[in-house]
């Protein structure tokens, strides 16, 4: 019984972290890294689609919160949970077996593209709304970019420093 | 209705994705004014459009006495011109008929309006493209109606009299003491004076004209008559209910008033406020 626990654990921590140090970096003046979405990266792959959809509903609209920023947060991780089997089964092949996939023993490669892939959807729609303006398209595809690498970046040196632990 | 059950079972995660993320959507519309402005923009085109299809039908219906009452105005106007012609040019009153006038008029027509809710707004079939721009002032033939606030490139979105939000600077028109039109969402046919001060000869039937002291309306727009008054709790200001000249309940042409002035007035009243 102690797997929901774990993810309880891991919500409040990650929102925690998100909230009070992270969204303050400002790196540049205006690229922050979102670590929170590791939540759902990190839900087991043989979850409930109904459930992966409230508990990321849930994720985003406590950080809006924090951040008052209305329900931009939601719709970006509504979109992320939305899309994640379709990722998960592109980057980790046609016919992964959702018990048994531990993301600690699959190879670097499918592991990044995954990341990659969910951050990038999170945070297109997350400016995309934030700017709420096709006419400056560019400048949204710009800050998708350097705060896509930059979560990137954290998020891969977050999960390897926890879960080498195990092993 | 087995079929219906089944495709909502069938597709449950998609429609949950739908309804949480119209529900995030809205939220964060609601909390960015940018946002909203934006999204009431972009609504305003598919709205304006229905409301005006309907409208060009439902104004067939109506020629006859919108005619009537163009008539009667130009009379009246032709009227003014006569007396102007005779007499020197008097510059406190200023309407379109003299010259270098800082008003300039444009019309319109009314496509959609309201009167029975607390806030009632009023759509125009003019907009961005016809130099329409927010805070003009929008008159009928009859009197005052309201003050331009949203555009979008054909339409525009008026606050009218009846909005708990609007407030006018109006006064009587034998003097020249003045005070503040609002509304309180009771009747479409009345609004509410206040702050006109004790000593005003105010009486039952007087004409209540705009001030000219807001850059929005010219002086001498008429507005309504007073159907009854008394003195406020503190005894030292009236509060006077003004019967409207307009029906809000059938309006058809309107004008809009643009102050060429309007952006000097604004930023000498702004430079003081920060020289304080």
């Amino acid at each position: 019984m102690n797997n929901p626990f774990i993810h309880i654990v891991r919500f409040v921590v990650l929102i925690l972290l998100q909230v009070l140090l992270l969204n303050d970096i400002n790196f540049l003046g205006y690229i922050n890294p979102y670590l929170y979405i590791l939540f759902i990266i990190l839900l087991p792959a043989g979850i409930n689609q109904t459930r992966l959809l409230f508990f990321s509903f849930l994720l985003g609209i406590t950080v809006d919160m924090f951040e008052d920023s209305g329900g931009m947060h939601a719709c970006a991780c509504l979109l992320m949970a939305y899309v994640r089997p379709l990722i998960l089964r592109f980057s980790f092949g046609l016919s992964y077996d959702y018990q048994t996939l531990k993301f600690s023993k699959t190879p670097f490669g499918s592991r990044l593209t995954y990341i990659t892939l969910m951050v990038l959807v999170h945070h297109l729609t997350l400016f995309s709304l934030e700017i709420f303006n096709a006419s400056h398209i560019l400048s949204i595809l710009k800050n998708t970019l350097f705060s896509g690498v930059f979560s990137i970046l954290v998020i891969i040196i977050t999960t390897t420093l926890f879960s080498k632990k195990r092993t | 209705m087995q079929q219906i059950l089944s495709f909502l079972i069938r597709n449950k995660n998609t429609l949950l994705f739908l309804f949480l993320f119209a529900i995030s959507l809205a939220f964060t519309v609601e909390s960015h004014s940018y946002h909203k402005s934006k999204w009431i923009s972009s609504t305003n085109f598919l709205s304006g459009n229905v409301f005006g299809f309907g409208s060009s039908i439902d104004s067939y219906f109506n020629l006859r006495d919108v005619n009537t009452t163009l008539v009667k105005e130009n009379q009246q106007l032709r009227l003014q011109l006569e007396r102007f012609k005779s007499i020197p040019i008097d510059t406190s009153f200023t309407d379109t008929a003299t010259y270098n006038s800082p008003y300039k008029f444009y019309n319109a027509t009314v496509i959609a309006n309201s009167f029975s809710k607390k806030d009632n707004y009023i759509l125009i079939n003019k907009g961005q493209k016809d130099s329409i721009k927010p805070d003009m002032g929008v008159i009928t033939p009859n009197g005052l109606l309201g003050i331009i606030e949203n555009t979008s490139s054909n339409y525009s979105r008026i606050i009218s009299i009846l909005n708990s939000n609007l407030e006018i600077n109006v006064g009587l028109k034998k003097s020249d003491h003045f005070g503040t039109l609002s509304w309180n969402g009771e009747s479409p046919y009345k609004a509410q004076l206040i702050d006109v001060g004790r000593l005003a000869p105010v009486k039952v039937g007087d004409t209540i004209i705009t001030s000219g002291n807001s850059s929005i309306f010219p002086k001498g727009i008429p507005v309504g008559k007073i159907s009854d008054f008394s003195l406020d709790q503190s005894k030292s200001y009236y509060k006077i209910n003004v019967e409207l000249f307009n029906d809000m309940t059938g309006i058809g042409p309107v004008y809009v008033i643009e102050n060429l002035m309007k952006p000097e007035l604004d930023s000498l009243k702004n430079s003081t406020i920060l020289n304080e």
